[in-house]
């Protein structure tokens, strides 16, 4: 025991002190009751978790979500500042929306990652961060305009029809005349200010609609728009199919401020809907709209659908309005916080997504812990009979691997997933691979008649370079493996990265070390193992 | 001192055309079985698609789970109601464009209310749901590729580096030959290729290795010492000094892995099937393929000496 082994101590001191102080906030904020937590000051309590050791969505349940952003007719410079914009607007909406520490982060050029933990309701983040919340307010063309426009489309279907039947010879040779205007039982009648299409045939009129390209038929101030919401009428249910202007009198943009509120429509005294303030020069225009257009029906359409299409009584002078339709309480309380978030820049869709439940994920920790116990105490048994005391000395080093293990992945604020924890059961079942190497290789010493510690010696010599060279193999498939995965499979390969780290230091360092000391007291000629 | 075996004095190069032809057959059946199920099942992360999985609170027969997904406009929906336990898992192969935009009713939620319309009082929780773009699937796909192929190169290299580059030709090409194997048994179970079973696939690849390497290791101790003995006199030595060796570390390795597929619960099971499996395949090829392999590349070169 020379100075080499007080060096060998003193960093065996140094690294069981960090392992400490990493892991202490996480033994701390795991252990604590529910009355303790609600016990400490917020910040505080914000702060332990921050260190302890994070649970993957994959364990405590949450949203994982990768979004991207449609960046047709967008040059380079423009996808930069609308993923900002889009990142600044959806980080708006989910602190309203009440998770607790979501990450918003872009990946790439135009894709976000959104991780919401422990979320409960998947399909209410779904709508709130999905939606673009483009709010256009837009004339509606009635009368004579919206007939005509209509019929024009009516036309141009028909003959679309004709032209696909006379190209097919074996067709029945059924005339179509009027294709779409036959699904409006009212027509010409428009109620409610917009052509009624019932439900039977929403289908079929969608498919009549995506067979021409409607925008070029119209005339070019027009559009047609659906809809939100099914309605009533005389005794049918359908949709609305609207006659705008395409051009927008104004957007969302100049709304400042959007609230939920009950009993907004006299003839629905219980349904929600959404009162809204407009800034300055949202309200000036506003104003300006609503006075040359007295009589006339203003669309309120969110993302290209007609929520509502009130008609403007009197100049509405104080840039103030509202938003009725078929919303419920939670709707109408998520739609208020989307206007006032703002519209994402452009469109965004959901191209991948990994929701866990919270029993889902409580279930895999529970099994996943119960499997590295069981497996930990084979290994441990197997080691303690084969091996006897030099066992426990491997049972000590696999002891310390863990802790180090975690004390890493608290230290380095890595995420704990449930490949992971299977990560942590392959790192026990191999990590006594080192000691098993010089351990037979110690019986073989002693079998060609070495003295206890002379064999001692020669095992951690000859045994370094088989442990050495295998564990760097491992070391790399985890290394590329950390590199190209992502999410909870990255989480498997640090754990197996960190975990073979420790080891070499563990099986190899910590147990010389316990050798050097049992072997050294007394003068050994018997090895226990 | 408790052993597990005798000193052993097996003859392994003698009787290495066995094994080749044992591992040969193995590779024929799973080519096979590759084709008979036109391919490997591939999971929704690569092939795109969605996973939803509830569990209810009380038995929900097929027939209505089926009719749930046909209400939600899902007829073609793959339906797996998992034994024993009131829990079922739908995958839908396909994903329309307008599931991707937010504000729509998702699927899952079309299926929870159908069933809670058909069945009175019933209770639906979501486990889990996944879903994957084509074009992400695609990506992940090309991941999983270069992954496996750069870990290979690597590891080839580190080999080459460390010992002789025919040590490394002969180590990845008893790695690759465990790769194999495993994906056989997926093949033949008709199971599932997902990123996890790639990880698992990486990672026995890395065991297979290092379990190859202290074979090799003690190859290159001996050839120094015993530099007049015969070639394969000194690998069937090595092979036999470090095989108590070899089966210990397998034996913990399999306990640890084990004890996952047994305990670990569903999510993880295909992940501890590969990687046991692994385990098997890749002691055993440590033991009776990897050096046979440096025998055949070194007697190829001799070969070709003699020829020039």
């Amino acid at each position: 025991m020379g100075g080499n082994f007080r060096w060998k101590l003193l960093s065996l001191i140094v690294l069981l002190g960090l392992s400490v102080y990493a892991l202490y906030p996480t033994v701390r904020y795991y252990t604590m009751s529910e009355g303790d937590r609600a016990a400490m000051p917020a910040e505080e309590l914000e702060a332990l978790r921050n260190d302890a050791l994070n649970l993957g969505l994959d364990l405590q349940g949450g949203m994982h979500l990768v979004l991207e952003l449609d960046r047709t007719g967008m040059q380079a410079g423009e996808v930069r500042d609308a993923m900002e914009r889009a990142i600044q607007i959806l980080r708006n909406r989910v602190d309203r929306f009440g998770v607790a520490e979501p990450t918003i982060q872009p990946q790439g050029e135009d894709r976000i990652v959104v991780e919401l933990p422990g979320l409960l309701d998947r399909q209410r983040a779904l709508n709130l961060i999905g939606q673009t919340a483009l709010l256009e307010f837009k004339l509606v063309k009635e009368g004579a305009d919206a007939s005509r426009a209509l019929e024009r489309v009516d036309r141009a279907i028909a003959e679309a029809r004709r032209a696909q039947s006379a190209a097919e010879p074996d067709s029945d040779g059924v005339e179509f005349i009027h294709p779409l205007i036959d699904l409006m039982p009212f027509y010409p009648d428009m109620p409610l200010g917009a052509a009624f299409i019932p439900a039977p045939d929403l289908a079929e009129a969608e498919s009549l609609l995506a067979s021409v390209d409607v925008d070029s038929i119209l005339p070019i101030d027009a559009q047609l728009q659906w809809g939100a919401t099914p309605e009533n009428y005389q005794g049918y249910t359908g949709r609305l199919l609207y006659v705008l202007d395409r051009k927008a009198q104004m957007t969302g943009a100049g709304v400042s401020n959007a609230i939920r509120r009950i009993g907004l429509d006299p003839a629905r005294p219980n349904v929600a809907g959404v009162s809204f303030t407009l800034n300055a020069e949202g309200a000036r225009r506003f104003r300006r709209v609503t006075g040359s257009n007295v009589g006339r029906l203003l669309a309120i359409v969110l993302d290209n659908k007609v929520v509502s299409a009130p008609r403007i009584a009197d100049r509405i002078p104080q840039g103030r309005g509202q938003i009725t339709g078929n919303f419920s309480d939670q709707e109408a309380k998520d739609l208020a916080i989307v206007l006032q978030a703002g519209a994402l820049p452009a469109p965004i869709s959901i191209i991948q997504e990994m929701t866990v439940g919270p029993s889902l994920g409580a279930d895999s920790i529970r099994m996943g812990m119960q499997a590295v116990a069981i497996g930990a105490s084979l290994v441990v048994l197997f080691m303690l009979v084969y091996y006897h005391a030099s066992g426990l000395i491997a049972v000590f080093a696999l002891v310390l691997n863990m802790i180090f293990l975690m004390a890493a992945l608290a230290g380095m604020r890595a995420t704990l997933t449930l490949p992971g924890i299977a990560g942590m059961a392959l790192t026990i079942g191999m990590a006594v691979d080192a000691n098993v190497l010089i351990f037979e290789r110690i019986r073989e010493e002693m079998r060609a008649g070495k003295k206890v510690r002379s064999a001692i010696d020669a095992g951690y010599h000859r045994a370094f370079s088989a442990i050495f060279d295998s564990n760097v193999t491992t070391l790399i498939s985890a290394g590329v493996l950390w590199w190209i995965a992502s999410g909870p499979i990255q989480g498997f390969a640090t754990t197996l990265f960190i975990g073979i780290l420790a080891n070499l230091y563990t099986a190899v360092m910590f147990s010389r070390m316990i050798y050097d000391v049992v072997a050294s007291r007394t003068d050994m000629e018997t090895l226990s193992i | 001192m408790f052993k597990i075996l005798p000193e052993t004095h097996i003859d392994f190069m003698g009787r290495r055309r066995w094994f080749f032809g044992l591992s040969i057959l193995v590779t024929l059946i799973g080519v096979a079985s590759f084709i008979a199920h036109g391919g490997f099942r591939q999971g929704i992360d690569f092939a795109g698609g969605r996973l939803i999985e509830f569990s209810f609170s009380q038995p929900v027969g097929i027939d209505q789970l089926r009719a749930a997904a046909s209400q939600a406009g899902y007829a073609q929906a793959e339906i797996q109601p998992a034994k024993g336990r009131n829990v079922a898992l739908f995958r839908i192969a396909e994903i329309r464009s307008a599931e991707q935009r937010g504000g729509e009713v998702s699927i899952s939620e079309k299926i929870t209310n159908a069933l809670r319309q058909s069945i009175p009082g019933l209770q639906v929780e979501l486990l889990r749901e996944e879903s994957v773009g084509a074009k992400v699937g695609a990506e992940i796909r090309s991941q999983a590729f270069w992954a496996i192929l750069v870990s290979m190169g690597l590891l080839l290299l580190y080999i080459a580096f460390r010992f002789e580059f025919r040590f490394g030709l002969g180590a990845v090409i008893a790695t690759i030959h465990d790769v194999i194997m495993t994906l056989t048994l997926f093949s033949l179970l008709d199971r599932e290729i997902t990123m996890p079973i790639i990880a698992a696939l990486l990672t026995l690849a890395g065991y297979s290795i290092n379990d190859t390497i202290v074979v090799y290791d003690r190859i290159r101790e001996q050839m120094v010492r015993l530099r007049r003995e015969p070639y394969e006199q000194v690998l069937n030595q090595s092979i036999n000094q470090t095989l108590s060796r070899t089966l210990l570390t397998g034996l913990s390795s399999i306990f640890a892995s084990a004890a996952l597929l047994l305990f670990g619960g569903e999510v993880i099971r295909d992940f501890a099937l590969a990687m046991t499996f692994g385990i098997i395949v890749g002691t055993y090829s440590s033991i009776f393929v990897a050096s046979a392999l440096v025998l055949e590349l070194r007697k190829a070169a001799e070969a070709r000496a003699v020829a020039a």
